[in-house]
């Protein structure tokens, strides 16, 4: 798994450990994220990694998977193996 | 002048039958149909029973259904307790136990769950009603006086246990012709909803429409997560009233969706729940239409919403607090120092309070409504209750009231109160052998657990644990453990030194950063 991708999944495991995000399709639809978890991720990886994520950004398709969330982060300047 | 809730929306349904009263995802309703929705539920409700003021458990998401249950309660002389179906059983359980209602109206989504824990009180399911007659019905809401409860909304309890306060027909009535008249509500009012049902915002949303018949949007939960779609949904909807959390303002806010949205149809956001900060109020005003008007509305549920407010006429600088004004209509609200007078100007002092407002009660718990509701000490000669808040307040020579706090452990997070003995109860039923105190950081505005263990516990268990007995908001987003709480002189917990060991530890995480 590329370390964006694993990086994602250890905070997202942090903020809902009740919940496994590798046997969910979309967080969202499946209501393992809500609102709080929303914006305290957005925190976590925007002080993580030293950006700012765009709130036009902020929308349903980007937090649905590991891996939209991982596009999300590399099109705000993340680079693999941080 | 009514005195009873459901005459005030017989009347609304009389002017405007035809009209749209409320949407939510799923379906519309105008006002003839939720009058004809309610009333067949209330029938089922009742069931040619004489009995009034019990309460009835409303056990629904936010949707157009929990509205209906609301309305047809109160057509049976009943009052409504919404429950929030997103909170652990075991916090329900503890809510049911102590209010003892007649019955729980649900819908078959959430039916199981209810069965499943073999309560002994009626169960309705909202959306598989058995036929009823299509007769006249006589409806017990006739035999009920202004002072008969209409709801409970539940708070959180320093104890563990949330208290149930009970609000009269009277109280309502009074609060929403004042709002009418502050805020020259009409039937053009098409109202965005934020506030959840469980919280006391949502009285002035759900009764403007039955008052008015302003048209009621409940927005969908989901985006309240994702502001932009938020801003959309007012746009499409063309919403032009908002009485929201500050929470969600400055998220929008800080997130400078507002040079993209520009909301053409907003006419008035008004706010409560917890403090406004000036500078997010600042880029609202500087980024929207110039003439919408912004309200700092204050108020604990003990009093019914609100009872101060303040609509912004000057410009304020970013770090000048926003007042909380003035008292609304038929409330008197003054500061009490230590010695029971009242304050001089600039005095700090607790927010009390006088008026139709005030609660009745909290349900089934006259310990605690004793000692909050509380003879007026400035009055002598008869008996008069005032409702002391555990606010903290002091009066500017402009004669505006100022927040400044609490006197006690209650917090306001996301919105919502929150009594951090809640959070500690639960944190020590459900951890043996740990001791624990929560704090509220709030410049990050975030709850802070202290623990006091011989071992670590890992966050993931922390939170994975305290999801089965705490509402969602209220869990800690950080834990700390210590080796041995700082005590007082006398014995207790030293919260003074706890948050000096708190700051000190964000300093030596902020410089190893």
């Amino acid at each position: 798994m590329k370390t964006i991708n694993k990086s994602v999944l250890k905070h997202l495991s942090q903020i809902k450990p009740e919940f496994n995000f590798l046997h969910s399709s979309n967080f969202v639809a499946e209501g393992l994220l809500d609102s709080f978890d929303v914006i305290h991720l957005v925190t976590v990886l925007d002080t993580e990694y030293n950006i700012s994520i765009d709130g036009i950004d902020i929308v349903p398709e980007n937090f649905s998977t590991i891996a939209s969330i991982s596009k999300l982060l590399i099109k705000n300047g993340v680079l693999e193996c941080t | 002048m009514y005195n009873n809730l459901v005459d005030c929306f017989e009347h609304t349904v009389h002017l405007f039958s035809n009209k749209m009263a409320i949407l939510d995802a799923n379906s519309k309703l105008n006002f003839k149909q939720l009058r004809a929705r309610a009333m067949k539920l209330a029938m089922v409700i009742s069931n040619n029973k004489k009995s009034i003021n019990k309460p009835i458990a409303i056990f629904l998401p936010k949707s157009n259904d929990a509205v209906v249950a609301f309305i047809a309660t109160l057509y049976t002389g009943n009052c409504y307790a919404p429950l929030d179906v997103k909170n652990p059983m075991s916090r329900i359980i503890k809510i049911l136990n102590k209010l003892k209602p007649v019955a729980i109206i649900t819908d078959t989504k959430h039916l199981d769950i209810l069965k499943s824990y073999n309560l002994d009180i009626k169960i309705i399911t909202c959306n598989a009603l058995p036929q009823t007659p299509n007769i006249p019905y006589n409806f017990n809401y006739k035999n009920c006086i202004d002072l008969d409860p209409a709801y409970i909304m539940h708070t959180s309890g320093s104890t563990g246990i949330p208290k149930g306060v009970a609000i009269s027909h009277r109280s309502i009535i009074d609060y929403i012709n004042w709002a009418i008249d502050a805020f020259t509500i009409s039937e053009n009012e098409i109202i965005g909803s934020q506030a959840p049902f469980i919280f006391d915002n949502s009285t002035l949303d759900i009764y403007l429409m039955v008052f008015k018949g302003a048209t009621l949007h409940i927005i969908p939960e989901q985006l309240f997560v994702f502001p932009a779609k938020l801003l959309e949904f007012l746009e499409t909807h063309k919403v032009n009233f908002v009485f929201w959390v500050p929470s969600v303002l400055i998220y929008i806010a800080n997130l400078k969706l507002l040079s993209i949205y520009k909301i053409p149809s907003l006419k008035k956001v008004l706010f409560a729940g917890e403090v406004m900060p000036t500078k997010h109020l600042n880029y609202w005003i500087g980024n929207l239409n110039k003439d919408i008007l912004y309200a700092n509305l204050y108020g604990p549920t003990e009093i019914t919403v609100d009872c101060t407010y303040y609509i912004i006429n000057r410009p304020f600088k970013d770090n000048q607090p926003l007042p909380i004004g003035k008292p609304c209509r038929n409330s008197d609200v003054f500061l009490l120092n230590n010695n029971d007078e009242l304050c001089k100007t600039n005095e700090q002092g607790e927010i009390c309070v006088r008026g139709s407002s005030l609660a009745l009660c909290y349900w089934n718990d006259i310990k605690k409504t004793n000692a909050v509701f509380v003879q007026n000490p400035l009055n002598n000669s008869y008996p008069e209750k005032i409702y002391r808040t555990g606010d903290l307040a002091f009066v500017n020579t402009m004669g505006e009231i100022i927040f400044s706090g609490r006197k006690d452990n209650q917090i306001k997070h996301l919105g919502y109160r929150i009594e951090l003995g809640e959070i500690e109860h639960s944190v020590l039923s459900t951890f043996e052998s740990i001791i624990a105190r929560a704090i509220y950081d709030a410049q990050n505005r975030e709850i802070v657990l202290f623990y006091e263990s011989k071992t670590e516990i890992p966050i993931r268990l922390f939170r994975q644990k305290l999801a089965k007995v705490l509402s969602g908001y209220m869990i800690p987003a950080k834990y700390y453990k210590v080796d041995t709480m700082p005590l007082s002189l006398s014995g207790k917990i030293d919260l003074a030194a706890l948050q000096k060991q708190f700051i000190s530890k964000k300093k030596s995480l902020e410089m190893a950063k």
